[in-house]
């Protein structure tokens, strides 16, 4: 078989409608009719399942209320330490993922005849044969290398187990190389420990926080906003460098409309007031860190006025900024944020971060930087021995983590990997890959047509299902047990159930059935438990615990743990020197930068601007995207492209019209999006939300609302070091409308 | 103390993110129809860059003391409720739309069944002893439901010493959302 450039095996085929739920004419509407005086509202009746949610990353915990076997209300659970009883959103919105009328509703598999490619509706064992076969034999010819998943979402712990049974351990999560990955490494590298869910801040207790670009209450992490509202009103200061006027900038003592690429020279900047004017703890930096002499040489040139030439932001205002931190150290800390990966210098910017933590003595004190615990759940004996492949990790970066069995690659790698044709074999779990921020969509597409066969699990007729070869339609989270979760850490360590609050819908099933269907098509047995219900009671019963007893309250949690540190006591961290690493040894050894460097940007070719994203309260991307319920408020319809008033007025441009979006590499937005003319903004940056424009008309709510942000993502910048993915080096122009 | 109830909402701007979590609670613990919402959310911006100030709100019914709403319903079906909200008669409602002229806060729509609707603050809940859907699910505790004829400690201590106001008092509805302003300087 060719793999020429021009090769392509697999055209997109629209999903036809009929393989779809939306025949059984569902809508969203949860409830009952109304009928004249009698409002039936209230619980009467009904059951609560306590679960935990999928519609972030951050998992907190759900109380879904049940009604003549239709959920028909979503509240947070009291028992849940991330939630505390309250919920953002997205969060109230599952009853739109569960009750769309586009889920999948039956397995396809992709036909051609005369030319024309189009999906088939099949049985579960047809195509659970299909791809079992399909998987099997390019490992059989190529090897498991051959072989990799792209995954989001908390049911694919049963797919790799699954591929683990035949040797494949590459396995990759584009969330972690844009998100989490660079500040899990960055702590790696100065704490000697990964960062977590939620972040080790003390934000309640916290007097003085400083956010970089991170957007909470825009970003809706749950447990995050609660402490950020405590700390509010127990007084606390809030510091917000953003190029936007976000909405925690709204919050703020000091808003700072950075320029965007800057942020690492604002830090030097901030680092040199700390250090010559004697503000940082001295005492924490002689006996708990190393490098300071080396940072100190490396922050000299970085004064105040050469800070404020790069970043706009005045001197002064960095000199007061910097000289307040310390007063309110060690309650005082600089946040790390989340979608951390901008220009691909994260890990160092991060790293900054950290630097700039430690400087003030805030390490493992009140209100400062802490370090939560998780629930220690003992995982059961092994069915077979681990073979070796599952401490390899793949990535070519030098420090991409080599110790996460489930994150052995970075995504970027699988689909070049994939294009080069070393990839053969991909199965996509929960990933929109032609929406998600990887290397642009072209290369995701370009990715998925090469491979000789494609695999996706999904919920609904995202554009990546029609690419796929089978699509398996999974149930959603609100119908499925899943793993447990105890792998968030926080103040009271706890362990967490999903379990199903309603029967899967349709023909849908949920991920542990499907993962454990394939793995016994290849003839191997007793690799999952008997039941998902057993496996998950064994487990537990480790604990002394069981599943009747956590399906009470969907979560176990242990008393508060103690976070701060004790004078005089060592802090034996995992670091090579045991201590904080201001310059990092490892880096250096490994020829980059050991403490970090200002580096400065591309800038926007004339008349175009830097595309900023970022994201609504109540959407998560992909997995709200065609969300009717949420989708049902005005400000959540669509995006908008915020403009400053003066390039506004440049482009003559009006608030609410529609324009098209260029990049720097002539691409169009495929959908017109709505102009929102703001002074929220810098004049050198535009802003859209991210998740929206979709193409797949299957999606029937969200096709074609508002513009879709990866498609006018032409360049990435990699992360030399830890190999995350930036893409704020794109810049966008307007077309108008009547032009377009 | 007062045995009769006066039950309205202190709330805290400082705090508030204009997330939406309160609208979307709303409506699912009442059923309100697509396309409607018995209570929104407003981000207002102020200033000129970059020195620019920002209040977000939840907003609602104002379950006035002098209502509007009451005072031009022609079948006496918008009312007084004996624990200080407004709520409506459904079965005599008629429709007519002369409480959402009468209204200056615009915090009633028709339901498509005919009948004008609004925040009823979950007056089903607060018979059972519970605070709204919307105080119950706020991640930033913005959203307060008080009893104005008996205001507990907690609500004191968090009025104390801040800019608190009302909106459109110049109308004379003595409206029972009380504000907390976005302006007020951190631990005021």
């Amino acid at each position: 078989m060719s793999h020429g450039k021009n090769f392509s095996r697999r055209d997109f085929i629209k999903i036809s409608s009929i393989f779809l739920a939306g025949s059984a004419a569902m809508t969203t509407a949860t409830g009952h009719a109304f009928s004249g005086a009698d409002d039936k509202v209230g619980d009467e009746g009904s059951r609560v399942v306590y679960s935990f949610c999928e519609h972030c990353f951050w998992r907190c915990g759900i109380a879904a209320h049940v009604r003549d076997g239709k959920v028909y209300k979503i509240t947070g659970s009291e028992h849940h330490p991330l939630s505390q009883g309250k919920l953002c959103p997205r969060g109230t919105g599952g009853t739109g993922l569960l009750y769309d009328p586009d889920r999948l509703a039956h397995p396809l598999i992709r036909e051609t005849k005369g030319g024309r490619q189009f999906y088939r509706k099949a049985s579960w064992d047809e195509a659970i044969s299909l791809v079992a076969e399909k998987l099997w034999n390019i490992k059989e010819e190529n090897g498991p290398g051959a072989l990799a998943m792209l995954n989001h979402g908390y049911g694919v712990s049963f797919f790799k187990n699954m591929l683990s049974q035949i040797g494949v351990n590459k396995i990759a999560k584009p969330s972690y190389d844009l998100c989490c990955g660079p500040a899990r490494q960055a702590s790696v590298l100065t704490y000697g420990y990964p960062s977590d869910t939620p972040e080790g801040f003390d934000i309640k207790n916290s007097k003085y926080m400083m956010f970089f670009g991170t957007h909470f209450g825009e970003n809706m992490h749950n447990t995050a906003v609660q402490e950020i509202s405590d700390g509010i009103r127990n007084g606390a200061k809030i510091v917000v460098f953003d190029p936007r006027f976000s909405t925690l900038a709204g919050k703020a003592e000091h808003w700072l409309p950075i320029r965007p690429g800057t942020d690492i020279a604002m830090m030097q900047g901030l680092m040199h007031v700390l250090i010559t004017e004697n503000l940082y703890d001295k005492s924490f930096v002689e006996a708990h860190t190393v490098g300071f002499a080396e940072l100190r040489d490396s922050v000299m040139e970085m004064t105040p006025e050469k800070a404020a030439e790069i970043t706009e932001i005045p001197a002064d205002a960095i000199r007061t900024i910097a000289r307040e931190y310390a007063y309110h150290a060690p309650a005082a800390f600089v946040h790390s944020g989340r979608r951390t990966n901008w220009y691909g210098d994260a890990l160092q910017r991060i790293r900054a971060i950290h630097i700039l933590n430690a400087l003030v003595g805030n390490f493992w004190m009140p209100g400062g930087v802490v370090a939560f615990k998780k629930f220690p759940l003992v995982q059961p004996p092994a069915a077979h021995e681990h073979p070796a492949y599952e401490k390899e990790a793949y990535s070519k970066y030098p420090f991409f983590p080599q110790d996460e069995p489930s994150n052995t690659i970075t995504s970027h790698e699988i689909i070049e990997d994939t294009i080069a044709g070393k990839i053969k074999g991909l199965l996509i779990y929960g990933v929109n890959l032609p929406e998600t921020m990887t290397l642009g969509r072209d290369k995701a597409i370009e990715a998925m047509k090469k491979a000789e066969f494609v695999v996706a699990v999904d919920v609904l007729p995202a554009e990546v299902t029609g690419y796929a070869d089978v699509v398996l339609p999974e149930c959603t989270y609100l119908e499925r047990y899943d793993d447990l979760d105890n792998g968030r850490a926080f103040r009271t360590p706890f362990v967490a159930l999903r379990q199903p609050a309603v029967p899967p819908m349709y023909d849908s099933r949920p991920g542990n059935e499907i993962a454990k269907m394939i793995t016994e098509k290849w003839g191997i047995h007793g690799a999952f438990p008997p039941s998902v219900e057993k496996g998950l009671d064994r487990k537990l019963r480790l604990v002394g615990s069981s599943l009747e007893e956590i399906k009470k309250k969907g979560v176990l949690v242990m008393p508060e743990t103690d976070l701060y540190r004790k004078p005089g006591e060592p802090l034996n961290l995992k670091t090579p020197s045991g201590k904080v690493e201001l310059a990092s040894a490892q880096l250096k050894a490994a020829g980059f930068d050991a403490v970090p460097k200002y580096a400065p940007q591309p800038e926007a070719p004339a008349g175009f601007y830097r595309m900023l994203t970022g994201r609504k309260p109540m959407l998560t991307f992909g997995r709200t995207a065609n969300n009717r319920f949420l989708g049902d408020l005005a400000t959540a319809k669509e995006n908008e492209v915020w403009v400053s008033d003066r390039i506004a007025e440049k482009h003559s441009l009006q608030n609410g019209e529609y324009v098209r979006l260029k990049n720097q590499n002539g691409v169009v937005s495929e959908f017109p999006v709505k102009v929102k003319v703001t002074q929220r903004i810098r004049t050198d940056a535009v802003y859209m939300v991210h998740g929206f424009g979709h193409s797949s008309a299957k999606l029937t709510w969200a096709y074609k609302r508002g513009a879709s942000h990866n498609q006018l993502i032409s360049r990435t910048d990699i992360d030399p070091a830890m190999g995350g993915v930036g893409f704020q080096n794109n810049f966008v122009t307007f077309i108008k409308e009547a032009q377009a | 103390m007062s045995n009769k109830k006066n039950y309205g909402m202190v709330i805290d701007t400082r705090v508030c993110v204009a997330c939406s979590a309160c609208v979307y609670a709303c409506k699912q613990e009442n059923n309100v129809p697509e396309g409607y919402c018995r209570d929104w959310v407003v981000q207002e911006t102020g200033g000129e860059y970059p020195k620019l100030t920002m209040e977000n709100r939840s907003e609602r019914c104002q379950h006035c003391d002098n209502a509007p709403c009451v005072t031009y319903c022609p079948t006496r079906a918008s009312h007084y409720a004996e624990d200080g909200t407004v709520q409506i008669n459904r079965s005599i409602c008629t429709g007519c739309k002369a409480c959402l002229a009468a209204c200056p806060y615009d915090a009633r729509f028709v339901n498509p069944e005919g009948f004008a609707d609004k925040c009823s603050l979950c007056q089903h809940r607060i018979k059972q002893g519970l605070e709204t859907a919307c105080v119950s699910i706020c991640p930033t505790g913005s959203l307060n439901l008080v009893d104005f004829n008996n205001i507990d400690q907690k609500t004191k201590q968090l009025l104390s010493g801040k800019v608190v106001y009302r909106q459109k008092e110049h109308a004379g509805t003595e409206p029972n959302l009380r504000w907390i302003s976005a302006s007020n300087k951190p631990g005021a």
